[in-house]
């Protein structure tokens, strides 16, 4: 038996609305995501690239086309958990601990104390925050908080990883170590990853393949295969990887018809 | 603080009482300052003293013992009345939360709901008694006091609840879904925490307005053994001790600080969740 791809979708189109004010946020999107691939959505605002990641997350139903995640339906996967989710805002709950709050999706499915406790500290240790395991999320900055709900996302040891800009409130440097850190967890959980950014090297950084959208509607235009040897620091001052992010600009300019906004 | 404001309250009092003529200020025929004489505005001494006078001359019973056990008898209505005030106002919200078409066919109800007098209702309910049987009990007098307790406390809990369990944003919901948490696992971990700084304010209010509508109740259904009552008998008997009518007064605002309190011990022990303000 093959492992089903993490991400199957075919024909998918997602409107707005109905009639003549309805908007069509995306429009015909083929994409297979390899099971332990890391693929990034990449493009400007209004692209449609976070309403596609929300419709593989099961929160938006599509007007057309499949979805398949994990060979499940959308709607099945969501159910059996097959997927982790770190979106935009950390989104903590504040009258929970860090530590509280990475066990959230734990105790949702009746893991035990104990386990629940090791876990959520593993995890901690994992995003550097071992010592802020009695904090309130309030106490933490920015990048901290999005450090909980990363490790909180990673807590179900999921095959799929949906990120929506997470790294986006981190500064350079914690951001640098958080890419490299997410592509060692991948490697270690061998798990999928669909990655939602707006930053080129980000992308480059990361993924096997950028999938480059544009807006009115959203579509991709191009996939754009990033042929690195390796993902440690060394390859971020490598020719290879100087040449992908010319490539992936140029495939965000090139085939963007509307260029008046350009990347936000 | 709360001690400055009384202090300073009392000092007013007894100053009016020292430059308003007792006649009041008139201009004209009309009356512009109330009279200061002590049948109208009785010594401080004497309205407090009041409470040791004896209820009736020779009986054994002061009035401070009446007081005490008029507002513990009401107290207690209007505890009835708050707890089940309490019960339908969340289970509204509740109601009205899951479910936007009950929001829009029950929200217009709950707010026309308390635009009805008080006083209107008061002898309606109050007709219930002896025509009334629920789960094989009579209906009892003391019960319509309490059902319009419970009428003016839910009021305010079902909006504070509704306003509450709405407050999460779309993130935390989502994230939740995401997690196909069921919608009690919602409720329980995400939405009823994050109601608590929106129901403590709402809590203090149904119990301000339970202890009100007791006393109102008391007085326009005509129950004898609270403190509604005690105020209309001591009315009565003001001519002759003016100082005694404060004194079932002073029982009803205690009374009504005893059940804010109540709510803020609770307040206190769910300090924890009362961290919405500091969210970045």
């Amino acid at each position: 038996m093959t492992t089903p791809a993490a991400v199957n979708l075919e024909g998918v189109g997602k409107r707005f609305g109905e009639g003549t004010g309805a908007v069509q946020a995306v429009t015909d999107i083929d994409l297979t995501v390899a099971a332990g691939e890391f693929v990034s959505l990449i493009g400007p605002s209004g692209c449609g690239k976070s309403t596609l990641l929300r419709i593989v997350a099961n929160l938006i139903e599509p007007s057309e086309g499949t979805v398949l995640v994990n060979g499940k339906p959308a709607g099945r996967a969501r159910l059996d958990q097959d997927y982790g989710i770190a979106f935009q805002s950390a989104g903590l709950l504040e009258w929970r601990t860090v530590q509280g709050n990475v066990e959230l999706p734990l105790g949702l499915h009746g893991v035990g104390k104990a386990q629940r406790r090791a876990q959520a500290l593993e995890l901690l240790e994992l995003v550097g925050l071992a010592d802020f395991a009695e904090h309130r999320p309030s106490q933490l900055s920015g990048g901290m908080q999005q450090r909980v709900a990363i490790a909180r996302a990673l807590a179900r040891r999921p095959a799929l990883l949906l990120m929506d800009e997470p790294f986006g409130a981190l500064d350079e440097m914690t951001r640098e170590r958080m890419q490299s850190e997410l592509i060692r967890i991948c490697a270690e959980t061998s798990a999928a990853v669909v990655f939602v950014t707006h930053s080129i090297p980000e992308a480059v950084f990361l993924s096997q393949r950028v999938v480059v959208m544009s807006p009115r509607p959203g579509r991709i235009t191009e996939i754009v295969d990033v042929p690195l040897a390796g993902r440690d620091e060394d390859v971020r001052e490598a020719e290879q990887f100087f040449a992908a992010i010319t490539d992936v600009r140029e495939a965000l300019r090139g085939r963007s018809p509307v260029t008046d906004e350009g990347p936000a | 603080m709360l001690l400055l404001a009384l202090i300073l309250l009392a000092a007013l009092w007894e100053l009016y009482k020292l430059v308003i003529p007792e006649d009041g200020v008139r201009l004209g025929d009309a009356l512009i300052l109330p009279r200061s004489d002590d049948t109208s505005m009785p010594h401080l001494s004497e309205i407090f003293g009041a409470f040791g006078k004896q209820e009736v001359a020779g009986a054994s019973g002061t009035v401070a013992s009446s007081v005490v056990s008029a507002v513990w008898y009401s107290l207690r209505l209007a505890a009835a009345g708050f707890a089940v005030g309490v019960a339908i106002g969340f289970l509204l919200a509740l109601a009205m939360q899951r479910l936007r078409t009950v929001e829009r066919a029950l929200l217009p109800y709950v707010v026309l709901s308390q635009t009805v007098p008080l006083i209107a209702l008061a002898p309606l309910v109050y007709g219930w008694s002896g025509n009334l049987t629920l789960f094989g009990l009579d209906w009892q007098p003391w019960m319509s006091v309490s059902a319009i307790s419970a009428y003016l406390a839910f009021f305010p809990v079902a909006i504070g609840a509704l306003r509450g369990l709405s407050s999460p944003p779309a993130v935390q919901t989502e994230l939740l879904r995401c997690y196909a948490a069921s919608w009690w696992q919602t409720l329980v971990r995400l939405r009823l925490p994050a109601s608590v700084p929106y129901l403590i304010p709402a809590l203090k209010l149904a119990a301000a307005a339970a202890v009100v509508g007791a006393i109102v109740a008391e007085i326009s259904i005509g129950l004898p053994g609270g403190i509604g009552r005690l105020i209309i008998t001591y009315a009565q008997q003001a001519t002759g001790d003016p100082s005694r009518v404060y004194a079932p007064i002073i029982g009803a605002a205690v009374m009504g600080l005893v059940a804010v309190g109540g709510v803020s011990l609770l307040d206190v022990a769910l300090r924890r969740y009362h961290t919405q303000e500091q969210a970045t």
